[in-house]
């Protein structure tokens, strides 16, 4: 059976031509970049190219950029870096309600050290007010970190505008662009960013490898010390292969960005259209403030790690914001700061897209879906008139 | 799909007694669909024997085949037999369930009990034991707060 992948908002395969860059730094070029040989001269010079590929690829200069483990760290180093060397002006960090748990869970285990954190919630479309951001900055403010698209329900949020309020009280804006970079136009000046995080299979590259904008002259202490690698800035031999993967994944998402994003819209929209005509399907998230590849919608009574299992027999693979996909009981916590009722969230599947997502695969879901829904509807004690 | 045995993927792709009795001699509903999974068992009762049983559930893969597995096992029981039926039984004829699972989602014996003493509440009988609930195991360590213990009741 032919596997129909759509859930790119997860992790993306490794595109075939950054494996094959990557394959030479797990064999004859294996040099640590810090030795002071040619082994490692050699790799440190290939470390620069890739710092030069990526900075260009946000509009920034290379030294601002700090390579991590993952997109995860980028965050931990963002928001702890952050706060903890501008303690002095205060300890307090604005963030929001839809964030991924790599930014929210580090903000609550922020407060345990004494940081204040606000969240601030979105509307029902999953957008966030920057004027609501304006009324929760305290002269005690040092960080707010809003992320540019959603990876649960795709909203694009209006960071340019949240700079502005961020420049003009003298507060850092950080934002985590995971699911943005190389698939939307992300420039750090003309978007006003401080700090921005990154990561690398979110865009055909390995797992394992990002990166972490910093500003020039924005205060931040190092998250992992160590052997002073990155300018002292995050210790620990560098991932030469990984970087290598991620800088040459990027010039290969860049290349094609803006017609790969029309191509994905319509295929969206085709999906959203042909969802939403089984009836009793409502999408969730922004009609168009939204990601190129994303769809998340909720299927009346019927609950959504039962409509995933289903997909999968049929080798179809989505997700589900359903609690019974995950290891706690409540539904997620973004379609829950959407104020979409539990028993709507319980219902949501989330379809990702990607570059080697076809007319097709979407014709062929479309196909599968109404006679799925309708087989565990007549299951369902829900609907028909209670 | 290795989250679930062969025997729960089973019970989820063909599940056995899905549907209602319009007639029921008894019903029984637990759990609501803000918590995730809801159960609704119908059951025909014939010389103090369960018939006939029916389901409809709205939850997860496991909450569908624990549905159509108890409604296996009560098809013939008598009553006092069925009252017996407990979701670790259940389970086990499943070849286990997720741990997460088991709270949330193991609530059909809780449905087939209620179903059976509103068949006897209809007869003026007094309800039978205490029906077994998922939430009174105390053989798991599992901690985390769950659909089971937040809102199944
Ligand atoms: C918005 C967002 N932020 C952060 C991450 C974490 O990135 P990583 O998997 O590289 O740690 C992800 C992906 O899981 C994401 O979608």
């Amino acid at each position: 059976m032919k596997r129909i992948y759509l859930d790119y908002a997860a992790t993306t395969p490794t595109d075939p031509a950054v494996v094959q860059a990557m394959l030479p730094y797990y064999s004859e070029a294996f040099g640590n970049p810090s030795s002071l040989y040619s082994y490692g001269q050699e790799n440190r010079e290939v470390l620069q190219k890739a710092r030069r590929t990526v900075a260009a690829a946000i509009g920034a200069d290379p030294d601002e950029i700090i390579f991590t483990s993952c997109g995860t760290e980028a965050d931990n180093a963002a928001l702890l870096g952050t706060a903890r060397a501008n303690i002095g002006k205060g300890n307090h960090i604005i963030t929001t309600s839809i964030e991924h748990h790599a930014v929210l869970e580090t903000a609550h285990a922020m407060t345990k050290e004494g940081f204040d954190v606000t969240i601030v919630p979105v509307d029902g479309d999953g957008i966030v007010d920057p004027t609501v951001i304006e009324k929760a900055i305290t002269p005690k403010t040092t960080l707010i970190s809003v992320m540019h698209a959603n990876n649960e329900v795709g909203t694009i949020q209006p960071i340019a505008e949240i700079s502005r309020i961020a420049r003009g009280a003298g507060v850092y804006l950080h934002t985590d662009a995971v699911q943005t970079v190389g698939h939307l136009p992300v420039d750090v000046d003309e978007m006003g960013i401080d700090l921005m995080s990154v990561s690398a299979h979110k865009f055909y590259g390995p797992k394992g490898v990002g990166f972490l904008y910093v500003r020039s002259g924005t205060r931040i202490n190092p998250f992992m010390h160590g052997g002073g690698q990155e300018n002292g800035r995050r210790a620990g031999t560098e991932n030469v292969a990984g970087i290598v993967g991620m800088s040459t994944a990027l010039e290969i998402a860049l290349a094609d960005r803006d017609e790969e994003a029309a191509r994905q819209t319509s295929l969206r929209d085709r999906l959203i259209s042909g969802l939403v005509d089984v009836g009793g399907i409502q999408l969730n998230g922004h009609s168009d403030k939204r990601l190129p590849n994303n769809v998340n919608v909720s299927v009346d009574y019927v609950e959504g790690e039962s409509m995933m299992l289903n997909l999968d027999l049929d080798g179809i693979c989505i997700s589900t914001g359903s609690a019974c996909s995950s290891v706690s009981a409540e539904p997620s916590h973004v379609l829950t700061a959407l104020n979409i009722p539990p028993e709507k969230a319980h219902c949501s599947l989330r379809l990702t897209l990607g570059k080697w997502t076809t007319e097709e695969d979407v014709e062929r879901v479309l196909e599968i879906f109404p006679s799925m829904v309708k087989r565990l509807r007549a299951m369902s004690p829900l609907g028909h008139g209670r | 799909m290795a989250v679930y045995s062969d025997k729960i993927m089973d019970h989820f792709t063909n599940p056995r007694n899905v549907g209602e009795i319009p007639d029921a001699d008894g019903v029984g509903e637990v759990g609501n669909p803000v918590c995730g999974d809801m159960m609704t068992f119908y059951i025909k009762v014939r010389d103090n024997r369960i018939e006939h049983v029916k389901f409809k559930t709205f939850g997860c893969g496991a909450a569908i085949a624990v549905s159509s597995m108890t409604s296996v096992m009560a098809t013939g029981k008598t009553l006092e037999e069925a009252m017996q039926i407990t979701p670790q039984g259940v389970a086990d004829e499943l070849g286990g369930l997720p741990k997460v699972k088991f709270h949330c989602s193991n609530l059909g014996a809780d449905a087939l009990h209620l179903a059976v003493n509103n068949y006897r509440e209809k007869l003026g009988l007094p309800p039978l034991g205490e029906p077994v609930s998922a939430h009174d195991h105390d053989d798991d360590e599992d901690e985390t707060p769950s659909c089971g213990s937040a809102c199944a009741t």
